[in-house]
């Protein structure tokens, strides 16, 4: 019989598919995948979530509006999203030579980039040498994301009760006992390797395609790799919420100096002392080697902080 | 110079209330410097971010206007955080306050940014810092009522800067510069030319309703109250005082700037602005009137005031949107006040913000209660105080345009009568008698709170009575955008 109904259900015309999705039927369907025995329950179900959630709504004063609301909703989204279709259909086509963004900015970048910025990689002359301010601004945006998820999870007397307590003791004196052998050994095998290639990313960031954000992020990973075989109590051991607290602002703070001191003379129109060197070389592309360990620690720590902060709440 | 003021920007990492209230003196001391050194000039310039020119590296331009509110951005960043210091150390938890003082390091620091960037995409950079900080001061304080609010603010908030960045992809894609003067010029010859008439149209809108739905333009302003409302002291001044504001000054940085105020006129953006800024007058009223709760009734206010400003920017004039930035001071200067004292006043009845708890509450704390009557004197409009001078500006700012001036005065007119309906039965409530067993205890004298209130009853008295000079300072800094 439920079946009967269910394939009745799906004879529907897709018109009156859309009036069920419009009048906001179909997400009872997309997100309860039809299951014949529980189809009954679910209509049992549903008025108590409504009444739950009728109180609420009256408060708002939104209870006779629901329906118009979600109508009005789709609506709009309907005349964004057409607007901004014909829009991109009128913008200029990807690639063509006589794009407005084509223009002498582009050119400078491309043709003087080495000359000018000593990096061959001509992303990373762009990011950290002639953009390097909103650069620093991203890397802050990082530092402040971490900073506001430390605030909201980090362990305090307003979020924490004892059975949590009680749970992480536990799990610590688990993780003491037991050790995973095969995942402890493959970690052995690839963290170094992983943590190499890492600080390769990080350090030809002027030379070859990565950069401090692509390399921190797979530092990061290394460094959460490790936190997961080896447990959050040897991780700990060597990296403390004060040592991680040291490293990204020093890394910030580095950054910020050695800006300042190229915004500086840029803007005094004072030579810069530090020497471009040969193109091609490790050590070369001035500032743009510091910047990006600054920012490849800064990503790494990032990425390794809201792990360590999702899962225990604590770093 | 300018290097000193750009380093406040640039400083991270730093962990303590001290270290934020040097960096604001720091910002306010250069910031006047720069406004002594350029105001009687007259002059404006950009500052190069590194060794490379315009077009390609990164810069920031300083005019009078800029000067003007950067200074007052500092000015009112410092009180804020003097006056609520006690509640600060009280709400954070203590091992979170350092975290708490970075956040607002990095608010001043972008609404810095904001005020000074010549590219729109160090603009946008900077939104996501203001907007990332201003939630979480809002979250700084612990409680359920702060985590709902700031949820509503973040999910607003990022559909803002989504808005915003969508815009500017759009902007790059048609004129392919970043920097505000090529920009300008990139914009003059698609008018001209009439190509792309559509997408800047469009780039125009998404770019408007991002910053409105950030600065709480009327249809977007319901994750206003209870953000402002539920926050600790020093957070809903900044927010309500500054925040806000950052992204008006840039929207009209880039009404000049960028997209000229002609063009806006003849995409007949200005009429939308101005109807917002008209209905959320109203609305903002009419919200605070059916508050209970002292800080959300000042939070709805400060729906309606920016209304006001709103209604200044969509009159499309350059008098028009001199009375917004004028509005803008007042505005900065007013509502930081009326939240330091509010919470002030509250202190003494076990932080019972109900207007009827705090009957009489103002004998408990003299200055807490005359800064209050002030602000609220100044809200309502009463001349001598800032209030007044702003909506003199408004309603001498409409005389060119006929239809408008009588939408602007009748509005006026009813804003005024509402501002007076829910201020003059508070600041009753306030002075008059205490019922028997009613009277809380007196706090102990906060030294830091006094210094701050006294300065900004002299800056809104400042800005009711000498005007004149901010006002030729901003006039100044419009011609020179």
């Amino acid at each position: 019989m439920n079946k009967m109904a269910r394939v009745k259900k799906e004879k529907k015309t897709p018109w009156q598919r859309f009036c069920a999705w419009v009048n906001g039927d179909a997400q009872e369907k997309s997100l309860l995948p039809a299951e014949p025995p529980k189809l009954k329950k679910k209509k049992a179900v549903k008025p108590q979530q409504k009444k739950a959630a009728a109180p609420k709504k009256e408060w708002m004063g939104l209870t006779r509006f629901d329906h118009i609301y979600r109508v009005c909703a789709v609506f709009i989204g309907v005349v964004i999203v057409t607007v901004l279709m014909i829009t991109v259909v009128q913008l200029p086509l990807f690639g063509s030579p006589d794009n407005p963004a084509d223009n002498e900015v582009v050119e400078r970048y491309v043709e003087d980039g080495l000359k000018e910025t000593g990096a061959v990689n001509m992303v990373a002359g762009m990011i950290l040498d002639y953009r390097a301010f909103d650069t620093f601004g991203e890397s802050s945006v990082l530092f402040l994301a971490v900073t506001c998820v430390t605030m909201l999870l980090m362990r305090d007397r307003n979020n924490t009760d004892k059975d949590e307590d009680l749970l992480t003791a536990r799990e610590h004196i688990v993780e003491g006992h037991e050790e995973d052998i095969i995942l402890i050994q493959i970690a052995k095998l690839i963290i170094p390797c992983v943590l190499v290639y890492g600080i390769y990313v990080v350090l030809n960031g002027h030379l070859s395609p990565g950069g401090g954000f692509s390399g921190g992020t797979i530092m990061g990973s290394a460094l959460i790799l490790f936190a997961v075989s080896f447990g959050m109590i040897r991780m700990s051991r060597f990296f403390s919420y004060s040592t991680f607290r040291k490293i990204t602002s020093s890394a910030l703070m580095v950054y910020a100096a050695s800006k300042a001191y190229s915004f500086f003379t840029g803007a005094n129109h004072l030579e810069s002392h530090i020497p471009l060197g040969t193109p091609g070389a490790i050590l070369s592309s001035g500032l743009i080697l510091v910047l990006d360990i600054c920012v490849g620690i800064v990503v790494a720590c990032t990425m390794y902080g809201f792990y360590a902060l999702f899962t225990k709440g604590e770093l | 110079m300018i290097s000193g003021i750009v380093t406040p920007l640039l400083k991270n990492g730093k962990w303590a209330y001290r270290l934020s209230l040097f960096a604001c003196s720091a910002g306010l001391v250069l910031s006047g410097v720069l406004l002594g050194r350029i105001g009687p000039r007259n002059e404006s310039f950009s500052f190069m971010m590194g060794h490379f020119p315009a077009p390609w590296g990164n810069e920031l331009s300083v005019g009078p206007l800029e000067a003007v509110l950067a200074t007052a951005i500092c000015f009112v960043m410092l009180l804020a955080l003097l006056g609520g210091r006690r509640d600060i150390f009280e709400d954070v938890l203590p091992e979170k306050q350092k975290l708490y003082f970075i956040m607002m390091d990095e608010i001043l620091a972008a609404l810095l940014a904001l005020t000074y960037t010549n590219d729109i995409f160090t603009a946008y950079v900077f939104i996501e810092i203001s907007t990332i900080a201003a939630c979480a001061i809002v979250m700084a304080k612990d409680s359920s009522a702060t985590m709902v609010a700031t949820m509503r603010y973040l999910i607003m908030s990022l559909l803002g800067s989504g808005l915003v960045l969508l815009g500017i992809v759009l902007l790059y894609c048609i004129t392919g510069h970043l920097l505000f003067p090529n920009l300008q010029q990139r914009v003059l010859e698609l008018v001209a030319t009439g190509q792309y008439a559509m997408p800047l149209t469009v780039v125009v809108g998404l770019i408007v309703m991002g910053l409105g739905i950030k600065s709480a333009m009327f249809p977007f302003h319901l994750w206003l109250p209870p953000a402002h409302g539920s926050a600790t002291t020093a957070s809903s001044s900044v927010l309500s005082g500054l925040v806000v504001k950052g992204y008006i000054i840039l929207m009209i940085r880039l009404f000049y700037k960028v997209f000229t105020i002609e063009v806006i006129r003849s995409l007949r953006i200005t009429n939308m602005v101005f109807l917002f800024g008209l209905a959320g007058m109203i609305v903002g009223s009419v919200g605070a009137i059916k508050e209970e709760h002292i800080k959300r009734m000042l939070a709805y206010s400060s729906v309606a005031q920016l209304g006001y400003v709103f209604m200044g920017i969509g009159l499309g004039t350059d008098v028009g949107i001199m009375a917004a930035c004028f509005q803008i001071l007042v505005h900065a200067c007013t509502k930081p006040m009326l939240f330091g004292c509010a919470s002030a006043l509250s202190a003494g009845r076990h932080h019972n913000k109900k207007l009827y708890a705090l009957r009489g509450a103002a004998y408990e704390n003299k200055l807490a209660g005359v800064g209050f009557t002030v602000g609220a004197l100044s809200m309502i409009g009463i001349p001598l105080f800032g209030g007044f001078a702003a909506k003199v500006f408004f309603a001498s700012a409409t005389m060119a345009q006929p239809v408008k001036m009588w939408m602007t005065l009748l509005t006026l007119a009813l804003s005024t009568v509402l501002n007076a309906l829910y201020y003059i039965p508070a600041v009753t409530a306030l002075w008059s008698k205490p019922a028997e067993g009613e009277a809380g205890e007196k706090q102990p004298a906060d030294p830091t709170f006094a210094v701050s209130t006294v300065l900004f009853i002299l800056a809104v008295f400042f800005l009711g009575i000498c005007y004149q000079p901010v006002v030729t300072l901003i006039q100044n800094g419009l011609a020179l955008l």
